[in-house]
């Protein structure tokens, strides 16, 4: 990885382009896409089916290859990487928390917690610690050894938040946390990621449909056709959107 | 590398010890799998060791046929003054003439035990060493020394009667001699066998009316000792050049050469490698569901930047391990039920027949989840994750 460009931001990307090809003609499904995010600063990505939201999060997340433009986490550009070297940035500077079987199945809460400090070598008595005491700030202290299907679909959004954040990742990315949730579960699950991301001062990415959630957020920006249409940055606006 | 391997090892246990029942299921079967392979092994060891025990324990390196007789014991008949043309050629050791027929011992309540009952020269290749008692003391002596298998099938010692009989001309006739030793087994044509000096089963052994009538007496083969055993193939042919009307095979040509010895074998080999093969597509159907069932946890794995090294190392571990304890259990199984096996059960376990059948057992496991393993490298996260809609 010896693609560092200085960066004020935790995340960048510039003219992000990712097209395919089909029997009608190329198609875009992210079109020149420009964003910055900071640390400690929540985004939220919304916007309708088919907007390309999902292939942005999956470009930042270093599971898919933008066809041009850059991707700059913390200054490392993602484009140029190989294939070991984006599971390596996978596991040591982004956390992920998905809309469904986000966790292993054969692991308990506090054990899926701390594999990720297991696969970045870093699993001690004090990251062993740190799992439990995030596993008990998210109201979890007496689920910890719990096997995810005997957590409820709440509990087991909250494991995977804490599972995202214990290794110190720059970026954290949510696609459509709150999906499987009820309404009462989802605001508690937004509400405590976006807390816990101001608070550890990372990056933090939510990719969501449902705009009641972006009020937790500190910018939402709306994609649509595979570009980026709009962005609200006032509390005004943002509260606005999430119909308050 | 060997922090790879210690998550992949983590991971992996930790995956079967949360789903012990149904990885004890898998390896139940194959432990299932592995008493039906030991027993096939052992019961092809059991049948072929009770067809060539007798020749293979020879202590000799060739053995003498009647020419054109294509190697078949008893459709040899050699004179006996070829013995003494034999003795002369240089280079061999020693020879003795080999007698053989089948007798039916009587027991004291009433049951019988059909043997092999073998004509050796005492003092000469063919006469085994005996375990317990002592050698047969002269060509006519009435007394016989019997193998393990007649000694436990029939209880009886060294000093005891044995009394058997065999139909001579149209007569059944019994015949006494006296036990003077016990050897190792040595079985003959899958019987237990009596051992009785050359002269003395001449004259006990089964006899049609013209035997009978003309006292013709032959050998069906001579067991030959070579002063040394690296010159077989040399030897077969002096042999062959010296004494007139003979073919010289090695041991292993005559016990191959023994009637049905090699079409069994092979029918137990065929079963065997079936079983195995089944035992493959047993295993490896096992993991390809299992791993169908985990498309999306192996796709959150990889997302989370678990490297495909530890994705193959953790399923090759599980594979493993569910097979070692299947093999493990099937082969305590197969010992266990063997203590129930009397000894008319022909079943041998081999060290070294099956050691090869467990080495066998064992790469069933990794050869049956190779499918698996491979389409568990190839899981893209995003699919498995629909992320990539």
């Amino acid at each position: 990885m010896n693609n560092t460009i200085s960066n004020q931001f935790a995340l960048e990307t510039r003219g992000v382009i990712k097209e395919y090809q089909a029997e009608a003609g190329t198609i875009f499904a992210v079109d020149d896409v420009s964003l910055t995010v900071a640390a400690g600063e929540f985004v939220a990505l919304v916007g309708p089916s088919g907007s390309g939201k999902t292939t942005m999060l999956s470009m930042l997340a270093a599971l898919l290859k933008p066809s041009s433009g850059q991707i700059l986490l913390d200054g490392i550009d993602l484009a140029g990487m190989s294939d070991a070297e984006r599971v390596k940035l996978r596991r040591e500077k982004i956390g992920f928390t998905f809309q469904a079987n986000n966790l292993v199945p054969y692991l308990s809460a506090v054990e899926n917690v701390e594999l990720m400090l297991h696969l970045n070598r870093r699993l001690d008595k004090t990251g062993r610690l740190r799992a439990k005491e995030l596993l008990a700030r998210l109201g979890l202290a007496e689920r910890m050894n719990n096997l995810p299907g005997q957590l409820s679909g709440g509990q087991q959004q909250r494991v995977a938040i804490a599972r995202a954040l214990i290794h110190n990742p720059s970026l954290v990315l949510a696609d459509e946390p709150t999906a499987s949730l009820d309404t009462e579960r989802a605001y508690q699950v937004v509400e405590t990621f976006a807390g816990l991301i101001h608070e550890q001062k990372r990056a933090g990415i939510m990719v969501t449909h449902d705009l009641r959630m972006v009020q937790y957020v500190d910018r939402v920006l709306q994609m649509r056709d595979g570009k980026l249409v709009r962005e609200y940055s006032s509390r005004e606006e943002i509260m606005k959107l999430a119909g308050k | 590398m060997k922090q790879n391997l210690s998550i992949a090892t983590y991971l992996g246990l930790k995956e079967i010890w949360r789903n012990r029942g149904r990885f004890l299921l898998v390896s139940l079967v194959i432990a299932l799998i592995t008493l039906l392979v030991l027993f096939i092994a052992a019961l092809g060891e059991g049948l072929g060791n009770g067809n060539r025990e007798y020749i293979s324990k020879l202590n000799g390196e060739l053995i003498v046929y009647q020419a054109k007789s294509d190697y078949l014991i008893q459709a040899s008949r050699l004179e006996t003054d070829k013995v003494k043309d034999i003795r002369a050629i240089n280079g061999v050791a020693d020879a003795g003439m080999i007698g053989t027929s089948n007798a039916t011992v009587i027991l004291n309540d009433s049951k019988q035990l059909k043997v092999a009952l073998l004509g050796v020269e005492p003092g000469h290749v063919g006469e085994p060493q005996v375990v317990s008692g002592a050698q047969l003391s002269g060509l006519n002596a009435n007394e016989a020394i019997i193998d393990r298998n007649t000694a436990l099938r029939t209880k009886l010692g060294v000093g005891d009667s044995l009394t058997f009989r065999v139909t001579q001309g149209t007569q059944d006739t019994f015949f006494t001699l006296k036990i003077v030793g016990i050897s190792s087994g040595q079985q003959f044509s899958l019987q237990p066998s009596i051992m009785v000096p050359f002269d003395t089963w001449n004259r006990v052994r089964p006899q049609s009316e013209a035997e009978l009538k003309f006292s013709i007496s032959t050998a069906n083969i001579i067991a030959v000792k070579l002063a040394d055993p690296a010159l077989v193939e040399s030897m077969k042919q002096s042999i062959t050049d010296q004494v007139a009307n003979v073919e010289v095979a090695d041991k292993k040509q005559a016990i191959q050469a023994l009637p049905g010895y090699s079409a069994q074998q092979s029918t137990l080999n065929t079963q065997g490698g079936f079983t195995l093969f089944i035992g493959i597509l047993v295993i490896g159907g096992f993991f390809q569901i299992q791993l169908l069932q985990k498309v999306a946890q192996i796709g959150v794995l990889k997302a989370i930047g678990t490297s495909n090294s530890i994705v193959a190392a953790a399923s090759v571990i599980q594979i493993m391990m569910t097979t070692l304890i299947g093999v493990a259990i099937g082969g305590l199984l197969t010992f266990l039920f063997s203590l129930t096996f009397p000894p008319t059960v022909p079943i041998v376990f081999n060290g070294t027949t099956s050691a090869i059948a467990v080495a066998a057992l064992l790469l069933i496991g990794p050869l049956g989840g190779l499918v698996s393993i491979n389409y568990a490298v190839r899981i893209e996260p995003l699919k498995a994750l629909g992320l990539n809609s």
